[in-house]
């Protein structure tokens, strides 16, 4: 753990507080999955906070954000109002997407999320995508591309850092390595498991970084950013993260031991840094409960946001499969679909 | 009006499209330098420079997808996959990202990237690079499907296709690059919504796109000979299908045959006939009759391709027999 005393207190405080909120946002989508309020797939984020809060304080509003499938925390960070990721999470019309995309695709256009993409490794392109528009545009932002480290074993993670360094493009490579690719331990999938050591192969820097210190992955963030800001090309973080949780909610566990989760338990990145702001007189029990208290009132209206959501309209199903002028075009082109709804209409 | 090949009415869309808009760019394999695969970017490097015109790795997948990103990212790329054999290493980027980005945002987000290739057999290249597969894009929601066939359509669907919010995918018959025709000087962006009878008819409607609209014509003109008069329908645009002018011209013809060479078994060609099923089965005076690639990887030697292949004289003889029953 960093040790670096300087913190300034409010920004620690908030450091927590994020992860707090992450932390306590995803045990409430628990109960409300077995509730049956939240359906379809769900992958929690439990156990790897620090990562997301710790990365994204290296960025500006301008900066792009690609994430994958466990994005719940990311979005939180970036600010994307707890309500409408809860009403996306129900698959209401007041949802970040429309309620079209549910857990694992989340999107803000104001916010430049671009997902909540839930193909491993497919978000890598649309990142390289993203920096080359900028760096077209001759703008001065960076994309941060986060991934699994079941993503570097497909050829798209290649072919990205590949290009992205070939263009000097202003991309963050960001893998959060919880150490399992679903249920394939890393040693299982990688002859090569020492990921940031991968970005030599195409000339990039990598770097490796605890993920469960908040702080370190920060800084590591923060450095990385200035450089890949500067013009110098991608660069490629890996967080050694752990996933406490299982894969998603159909997940038996049976590849890793209950003895390796509670080993990684007692390196919880909620716990340690909570611990280590009472020791730097910090934080007070008193601040913890006005904090607890702050993110459960904030979840407890997100939840009432969504409840009151409604559900987008079903003859809005094909609205947006293009932009409207197409929809009229499909409509009035379908004609056998016409016949067979007015047929219907008529009996 | 002047003559021109379809592979420089293509360069000449592409040129004008970098011309008319500074968000436009090309991208893919060998695009650049050597000029395009099938010379279509010739001269455009010079042109337009490096950061408009850029090779990229042979990384199909990550070309395609930083397409998508640019696209979202506010520019207007142009990208060349040399062809369709080989978009399947994109194919991730293409259903799973570019087709369904605008929907699954809430239309938060759209994708306005053109990806252009070529596709076809005929040129004795076997059974991997020689595909048809433009009737499976046709098959995705979220994308525009284009199989122009003339040099007019060459151009003109390129310049109407970077102006398109969504992504457009653009077939290139590569048998008709070296093809000959006559294009209007003046004319920029054509309709990409629409079906064109290229022959009217009254006895049977040919129903077809891309490189056997050739086929089909010659075809015609034989069976006109012998006092068949066919209506041949190219049908430009796979998604969305203009159903409308294929159901108005089987509604006069009462016979509707379909040429695609693609493999017959789950083919465009199938849902062509569909949708006259749906649409039109009361004005057929018989069955719809495809003829479409015999069910083999496309073989090397000529006369194994040839006879792989819809010809003039196997659409003939398919006509022929309609008139039969």
């Amino acid at each position: 753990m960093s040790t670096d005393k300087t913190i300034d207190r409010q920004k620690a405080l908030e450091l927590l507080r994020q992860m707090l909120r992450i932390r306590r946002f995803e045990e409430k989508t628990v109960e409300l999955y077995s509730l049956g309020k939240i359906r379809g797939f769900l992958h929690l984020y439990i156990g790897e906070e620090a990562v997301a809060v710790g990365a994204l304080q290296a960025l500006t509003p301008e900066d792009a954000i690609v994430a994958t499938y466990r994005e719940h925390g990311h979005a939180l960070v970036r600010g994307t109002p707890a309500g409408s990721l809860m009403a996306e999470l129900y698959g209401k019309a007041n949802g970040c997407a429309r309620g079209r995309g549910g857990s694992m695709h989340f999107f803000d256009a104001a916010r430049r999320f671009y997902g909540g993409l839930a193909i491993v490794g497919g978000g890598l392109p649309i990142a390289v995508g993203l920096a080359l528009a900028d760096k077209l545009q001759d703008k001065a932002r960076v994309t941060a591309c986060f991934f699994g480290d079941g993503a570097v074993a497909e050829g798209e993670f290649h072919e990205s850092l590949n290009l992205a360094a070939l263009w000097k493009l202003p991309v963050l490579f960001l893998c959060e390595n919880n150490l399992y690719a679903m249920g394939t331990a890393l040693a299982r999938h990688q002859s090569q498991t020492d990921i940031a050591r991968k970005a030599q192969a195409y000339d990039l820097p990598g770097e490796a970084v605890d993920g469960m210190d908040v702080l370190a992955v920060e800084a590591a963030t923060k450095r990385a950013t200035e450089v890949v800001r500067g013009g110098g090309g991608p660069y490629l973080l890996e967080y050694r993260t752990y996933r406490f949780r299982a894969h998603s909610m159909y997940d038996a566990e049976r590849y890793r031991t209950k003895e390796e989760v509670e080993q990684w338990k007692q390196r919880d990145p909620i716990v340690i840094f909570e611990g280590l702001l009472r020791e730097w007189k910090c934080l007070t029990s008193d601040d913890l409960a006005r904090m607890e208290a702050a993110i459960a009132a904030e979840i407890a209206d997100a939840i009432a946001f969504a409840e009151a959501g409604p559900w987008e309209p079903v003859e809005d199903l094909t609205k947006d499969v293009y932009t409207e002028a197409i929809n009229d075009q499909l409509s009035a082109l379908s004609l056998s679909e016409q016949k067979i709804r007015k047929l219907r209409d008529e009996g | 009006m002047i003559k021109t090949t379809y592979r420089e009415a293509v360069r000449t869309g592409l040129r004008e499209a970098l011309k008319s808009d500074p968000r436009v760019f090309l991208m893919g394999e060998d695009v650049g330098r050597y000029g395009g695969t099938y010379a279509c970017s010739h001269g455009l490097l010079e042109e337009f420079g490096p950061e408009r015109v850029r090779d990229t790795p042979l990384s199909e997948s990550v070309f395609v997808g930083a397409g998508i990103g640019a696209a979202l990212g506010g520019m207007r790329p142009i990208v060349e996959v040399m062809t369709v054999n080989f978009s399947l290493l994109a194919l991730d980027q293409i259903v799973n990202n570019a087709a369904t980005i605008r929907h699954m945002s809430g239309g938060q987000f759209s994708v306005p990237l053109v990806v252009r290739m070529a596709t076809g057999g005929g040129r004795q290249v076997a059974a991997q690079h020689s595909h048809s597969l433009e009737g499976w894009y046709a098959h995705i929601p979220g994308i525009t499907v284009l199989t122009p066939a003339t040099v007019t359509d060459a151009r003109g669907m390129l310049l109407a296709s970077v102006r398109e919010p969504d992504p457009v995918f653009i077939f290139e018959h590569a048998y008709l690059y070296p093809m000959e025709g006559e294009l209007e000087e003046e004319v920029g962006p054509v309709d990409i919504s629409k079906a064109v009878v290229r022959r009217p008819g009254r006895d049977v409607t040919i129903i077809t796109f891309g490189g056997s609209l050739w086929k089909s014509l010659e075809a015609a003109d034989r069976l006109a000979a012998e006092g068949i008069e066919a209506e041949v329908i190219d049908l430009r645009v796979l998604r969305p299908l203009d159903g409308a002018t294929i159901l108005a011209s089987v509604k006069k013809t009462h016979r509707a045959i379909i040429v695609d060479e693609a493999w017959r078994t789950g083919s465009f060609a199938a849902e062509v006939s569909a949708q006259i099923m749906e649409g039109g089965f009361y004005d057929l005076d018989g069955p719809v009759a495809r003829v479409c690639s015999a069910e083999v990887p496309l073989p090397y030697p000529k006369h194994l391709e040839d006879a792989a292949l819809p010809s003039v004289g196997s659409i003939v003889q398919a006509v022929r027999a309609m008139q039969g029953e």
